[in-house]
């Protein structure tokens, strides 16, 4: 039982960690750090970069979060599957 | 029919629906009370939430701030709504599985501490204030420039309503509220959204149109505002004015700001379970980037149509909104050259920025200033960003009933924000400092009057705010946010991720953080805002990012801390476990 409990735990740690490394680079890396590198391309109106920081980058953040929803339903139907 | 008497119409029959969903919802124990009885559908907390959010600040001002500062202005579109994800991953499912009524609960039971639960709720209560002062504010620009009554007219029609439903409804009635509030705000801001980007790009979503030509020609939009923008002094509208160091920590500021900010927080304590909790901030976001997603685009429309329809225009036969915000004291101009025309450029038109006013007209009908003005550049009008987005349908010659519903809506963000705060510095209060602390023989019933009173109390200093606006209102809105990143952001964090953090650790790092934060902001803003520029700043970081900086220390004072005394007791240890499990 510890040691489902501390697996679980583990792989949440894994899912939430990877998700704000996209998070990180979504926002912080394509929308600020990059984001002049970015705006030497364009899409139609948009320099890129300026997409990213006005626009883009909180589409990502939307689907962070329901990958993380869908991600932790999966993980915990696993936990109560293996409890029983 | 005028548009005022439609204004009127709208208020009017949003103010009934409010009150109709406040009778329908009241609370009848703490637990309504305080969360909603915790059965609030996820869909409709992603409502409530969403409202609860998007205050006046998101409404009325934030696209006039962008519209002002162009690519800077991203900082608070990353920021408002990154936070989002950290509070979705981080903090919202396992503080709804503590499952108790607020922050500071959370904290003072994590840390086993009554200290650090006191100090919780003063941080909570001065971020809550700051924020409130800044909806007062709303209220009383809506009220004054649409339904032509006195700003303390408004504020205290606007206090009546929420007091009617948060003291009577508590958590359950602002829940249902909020869920009206946010549908009649986001359909006034996406309504004349759209009728713009069709005016000016031909395309219907606001979203495709800020990034398309403009109708009749093969320029994009974005490249035309680049160049006008130049060509008037700005810097380009698609390039930065800030270092990236600065926005760096701004927009981080705001972000783990916004994850510890209580009155969203707690909303999340509203819901069933440990899924829906995580449900609720997708649903959340989603909503709330509806509106953020459409406040950039109409930054970009607001600039240019304010530049075409003013820019060396004759001041006679200048457009009648100009004067009806010039009347208000919004707008101001100032003929330097003596041509009767308006000439719009870069820099402060006038000495000490805002004008104040002569009772005196000139030749042209114009209010007279008492300013000087600044002669280092050309620039003749004094503009106030908040006008903005209340300006623009009238700027874009919209029919009467789109800017009637701008006006309902600016209503529904302000009040809707207002409500969820008096709710958390009531249950802070009654919950927090007397049942938990001071009064802990009290019986549930007294302890729902007490939130009751404490609800009444906070409702009439939030008015005497919006009554008497501290002149430093727009300068401490970087305090909610530093102060919420520097304090409970890394304790709710450590809480939940990091068992050992003991009370020693949490209590030196949440002191640490508000001081160091608190004091840099002070320093800049108030003591000696002569020198608060690039220079003078600490790594270049502004009192707007300093929140970035003052939760590192946070995390370091409390992780070094922690480690020289003594772990926390064996329960903590067995809570945190239990709260790790869905």
């Amino acid at each position: 039982m510890k040691d489902k409990t501390q697996q679980y735990w583990k792989a949440n740690l894994k899912i939430v960690l990877s998700l704000l490394v996209i998070w990180f680079i979504a926002s912080f890396g394509f929308g600020i750090i990059f984001s002049d590198t970015l705006d030497q391309i364009r899409l139609g109106g948009f320099k890129l970069g300026f997409w990213f920081a006005q626009q883009g980058s909180i589409y990502i953040f939307v689907i962070i979060i329901f990958l993380y929803v869908w991600l932790m339903k999966r993980l915990d139907k696993k936990l109560s599957e293996e409890e029983k | 029919m005028t548009t005022q008497l439609l204004t009127y119409i709208f208020v009017g029959a949003t103010f009934a629906l409010y009150i109709g969903i406040a009778l329908w919802s009241r609370a009848r124990s703490t637990n309504d009370f305080y969360v909603a009885g915790k059965d609030v559908h996820p869909l409709a907390n992603g409502m409530a939430t969403a409202a609860d959010w998007m205050s006046a600040a998101s409404f009325l001002s934030m696209a006039g701030l962008i519209a002002f500062l162009g690519k800077d202005g991203s900082v608070y579109l990353m920021g408002w709504t990154g936070g989002y994800v950290l509070l979705a991953l981080l903090l919202a499912p396992y503080l709804r599985k503590f499952g108790k009524f607020t922050v500071p609960d959370f904290i003072g039971e994590r840390y086993y501490s009554k200290t650090a639960r006191k100090l919780a709720v003063v941080c909570l209560i001065f971020i809550s204030f700051t924020y409130i002062a800044g909806q007062m504010r709303g209220v009383g620009i809506v009220f004054s420039r649409f339904l032509e009554v006195d700003i303390n007219t408004g504020v205290i029609v606007g206090m009546a309503i929420v007091f009617f439903y948060a003291v009577l409804g508590g958590m359950k009635g602002i829940t249902y509220t909020q869920v009206a509030q946010y549908c009649v705000l986001i359909f006034a801001y996406l309504v004349p959204a759209i009728f713009i980007s069709i005016l000016m790009t031909g395309e219907v979503i606001p979203q495709i149109g800020f990034g398309s030509t403009l109708v009749d020609s093969q320029v994009y939009l974005l490249d035309k505002l680049d160049q006008v923008t130049k060509d008037l002094g700005f810097i380009a509208y698609t390039e930065n004015v800030k270092s990236n160091i600065d926005i760096f920590c701004i927009t981080a500021a705001l972000m783990f700001g916004t994850a510890g900010l209580p009155h969203v927080i707690v909303r999340f304590f509203t819901v069933p379970s440990v899924g829906a909790a995580r449900q609720s901030a997708g649903y959340a976001l989603i909503f709330i980037a509806l509106l953020y997603t459409t406040a950039p685009a109409v930054s970009a429309f607001a600039r240019m149509n304010l530049i075409d329809s003013i820019q060396d225009q004759p001041y006679s036969t200048s457009p009648s909104w100009f004067k009806n915000w010039e009347e208000i004291g919004l707008i101001a101009w100032m003929d330097k050259n003596q041509d009767g025309k308006i000439q719009y450029s870069s820099g402060d038109a006038l000495e000490n920025v805002k004008p104040s006013y002569q009772e005196l007209r000139g030749s042209n009908g114009q209010r007279l200033l008492e300013n000087e003005p600044n002669l280092s550049n050309e620039n003749e009008i004094y503009i106030d960003r908040d006008i903005i987005v209340l300006a623009n349908p009238e700027i874009a010659q919209l029919p009467g009933w789109v800017i009637a519903l701008v006006a309902a809506g600016g209503l529904a963000a302000a009040l809707s924000t207002a409500a969820g705060l008096l709710l958390v510095i009531s249950s802070s209060v009654s919950h927090d400092l007397l049942k938990k602390t001071y009064m802990p023989q009290i019986t549930e019933k007294q302890e729902l009057n007490y939130a009751r009173i404490a609800a009444a109390v906070a409702i009439g200093i939030a008015g005497i705010f919006g009554i008497y606006p501290p002149a430093f209102v727009a300068q401490v809105v970087a305090f909610a946010f530093g102060l919420a990143a520097a304090t409970f952001f890394p304790a709710l964090f450590l809480g939940i991720f990091y068992k050992r953090l003991n009370k020693e650790g949490a209590i030196t790092g949440m002191l640490g953080g508000l001081l160091f934060t608190a004091s840099y902001i002070i320093y800049f803003k108030f003591i000696n805002p002569d020198i608060n520029n690039s220079d003078s700043w600490f790594l270049g970081i502004s009192p707007e990012g300093i929140g970035c900086i003052g939760m590192i220390l946070n995390f370091t004072l409390s992780l070094s801390i922690s480690i020289f005394t003594r772990p926390p007791p064996k329960e903590v240890f067995d809570m945190v476990d239990e709260i790790r499990q869905p």
